[in-house]
């Protein structure tokens, strides 16, 4: 995976890239389903690997496929960038070790869920009883956040009623 | 892309399959991984790779544009208006324990309803801003 980050830092040419970072989606994936994530690993590769590399390919097919070059290294984000870095893992250091039960995470409504889930909802599966129902909030305002950048992008982009009937419009060649 | 035969054979056989796969993770979603979120998001992804190799045009007479963006705000409507029937019944936004008398088989109702609100919302999401996407001129 940090191999394929380099190389999409590095690459100028920005086909490989979409590729590049599809190929980093595919790798994450496999990490969350070895995490046993699986449904983080649908999510990532559907939408990581699946669509958005599709729009990228989309956006370039309507824009360019070359990087503007610039070569100079600018010292004061490299600066930034690794001392946030460097703070960020000076965090992990303070952090229970992944997937301890003594974690203050796992001790504070988990043992509720787990325990009551299958009582009042009747469901197995945890996950899904604390997303729809116990986070049901939550969810909900996930649900008009992705209803938003709907419409969002119909209003940046979908002006006209004509384009969008069937034979009025050219078909966009998507290979790039 | 009338050139690609390979293509066109593959994705004639994975599409039924990715589809009938999408619906599997949404409606088995209380018993296996998977919801509303990963089956919108697999259903629409099906429905690209037709769009992809048969083209838009086609994809629009199976799912029109109009179509897509209704189902866009009735699947929100469904999650907010499965929340607010339990106003109703005296309860709080989103307590499916109401929906019906056994309150186990109401959470049960209610969590289905509210992740195909999930579902048509995100698939009905990201067919359209494929659609847009594509249907911009060169």
């Amino acid at each position: 995976m940090a191999l394929t980050a380099y190389a999409v830092a590095r690459t100028r040419n920005l086909f490989a890239v979409v590729i590049l970072s599809g190929i980093f989606s595919f790798l994450a994936a496999v990490l969350y389903v070895v995490l046993n994530a699986v449904d983080v690993a649908f999510t990532e590769a559907a939408v990581g690997a699946g669509i958005s590399t599709l729009l990228m390919l989309a956006t370039l097919s309507l824009t360019t496929d070359k990087e503007r070059a610039k070569h100079q290294i600018k010292f004061i984000p490299l600066l930034i960038v690794s001392a946030t870095g460097l703070l960020l893992i000076f965090g992990t250091l303070d952090m229970p070790f992944y997937g301890d039960p003594n974690a203050p995470t796992n001790l504070h409504v988990a043992p509720l869920y787990i325990s009551d889930s299958m009582k009042q909802t009747g469901i197995p599966n945890i996950v899904t009883s604390v997303l729809a129902s116990y986070r049901g909030y939550d969810t909900f305002g996930e649900v008009v956040v992705i209803f938003t950048a709907g419409i969002g992008v119909l209003a940046l982009l979908g002006h006209g009623k004509n384009r969008t009937r069937p034979g009025k419009n050219r078909n966009v060649n998507l290979e790039g | 892309m009338t050139r690609h035969s390979i293509l066109r054979i593959t994705a004639k056989f994975m599409i039924p399959y990715i589809l009938l796969f999408a619906l599997y993770v949404q409606f088995h979603g209380d018993f296996g991984p998977g919801g509303g979120f990963q089956a919108g998001v697999i259903f629409a992804s099906g429905f690209i790779l037709y769009g992809l190799i048969f083209g838009i045009e086609n994809a629009r007479r199976v799912l029109p544009a109009r179509v897509t963006r209704v189902l866009l705000a009735i699947g929100v409507l469904l999650f907010g208006g499965t929340g607010v029937i339990s106003f109703f019944f005296g309860h709080n936004f989103l307590d499916y324990s109401v929906l019906l008398k056994n309150s186990v088989s109401g959470q049960h109702l209610g969590i289905f309803l509210v992740e195909l609100g999930v579902g048509i919302t995100v698939s009905a999401t990201m067919i359209t801003i494929f659609y847009i996407f594509a249907s911009q001129d060169k």
